[in-house]
């Protein structure tokens, strides 16, 4: 008798939970958002702290760009002399035999 | 492709030279400003990444079905290419944003799906170089899944409602704009045949030491 009355309170409990999530969820927020999560701010209104100059980000986009193309080259130009002077290597030690 | 090395490597190398010559000399967009000018390298990054997708995705088919070694060759420097110049749009996008949207980043479909684009490649270098035998195909089969996303990554802007400017915006640029814009995206593409034609190589040597490996073994 007493399990069942306990497996029908948690049933309840679960079940008002089931029930009360989306319930909670549909409400209309209430009291104020956030500050900066409330509504649109055009960038010229943010403050003087928040705005990033336009040239340091393009020369960062650039240098990025041109440092990522120079290590790749790198990369190929190291790997294919290490491929051809284990190459090289290889014949050398055919040749001996 | 092997002749034409020096005269496109030479090309290359003088275009992405006079690129910001171009840059400083090319229009910037009103409303967004000087930083607007990164869409100078950050649209065609984007364009030779999909191209580079493209071109990993077929090969890798035409690899499934002629068990060419060459098709091979010519997917894994692709996948390299992709995620190579994906980082350029990955990276270069975010700086963009953060002056135009006040934003670094946004789970927008446009960049999501660029990103699960890089991903995809990622991937398919991560399974050449640890899936052991047998990598070969899987990786192949990846890649033209990811392939199959490149439409998908294209039309996004224009289907789903997204932060990023739509794909009208190139074929309508105006004039100040238009002559860097196509600057650069060829300079990209011709660094895109160079890069390629020089990691193609690097496969071919690799398979050649492969194979004199085997030879001293037998």
């Amino acid at each position: 008798m007493k399990r069942r009355a306990l497996i029908a309170l948690c049933s309840a409990l679960v079940a008002a939970v089931l029930i009360a999530a989306p319930v909670r969820a549909a409400q209309p927020p209430t009291g104020q958002p956030p500050t900066g999560q409330s509504e649109f701010v055009p960038m010229k209104d943010l403050p003087p702290s928040e705005q990033i100059p336009a040239a340091t980000l393009l020369v960062a986009g650039y240098s990025f760009i041109w440092i990522a193309v120079a290590v790749y080259v790198w990369t190929i130009w190291r790997r294919l002399n290490k491929v051809e002077a284990e190459m090289r290597s290889l014949a050398q030690k055919t040749a001996h035999r | 492709m092997r002749k034409a090395f020096v005269p496109l490597l030479i090309a290359a190398g003088l275009m992405l030279a006079y690129a910001p010559v171009m840059i400083a000399q090319g229009a910037f967009e009103q409303s967004m400003g000087l930083v607007s000018k990164i869409m100078y390298f950050h649209a065609p990054s984007g364009m030779v990444m999909l191209l580079s997708a493209i071109v990993c995705g077929i090969s890798s088919a035409l690899y499934l079905w002629k068990k060419n070694p060459a098709h091979d060759r010519l997917a894994m420097a692709s996948a390299e290419l992709t995620v190579l110049f994906g980082l350029l749009v990955i990276g270069t996008g975010p700086l963009w944003a953060k002056k135009a949207w006040g934003i670094w980043w946004d789970w927008e479909p446009r960049l999501t799906m660029t990103f699960v684009g890089w991903l995809i490649s990622v991937s398919y270098l991560f399974v050449r170089k640890y899936a052991g035998p047998g990598s070969d195909k899987l990786g192949a089969a990846l890649a033209v899944f990811g392939t199959v996303n490149v439409p998908f990554i294209y039309v996004s802007v224009n289907v789903w409602r997204t932060l990023h400017p739509k794909t009208t915006v190139v074929p309508t640029l105006p004039p100040g704009m238009r002559g860097p814009f196509w600057f650069c995206a060829l300079t990209l593409f011709l660094l895109y045949l160079v890069l390629l034609t020089a990691r193609v190589h690097l496969e071919r040597q690799q398979s050649a030491l492969d194979e004199l490996y085997l030879a001293q073994e037998d």
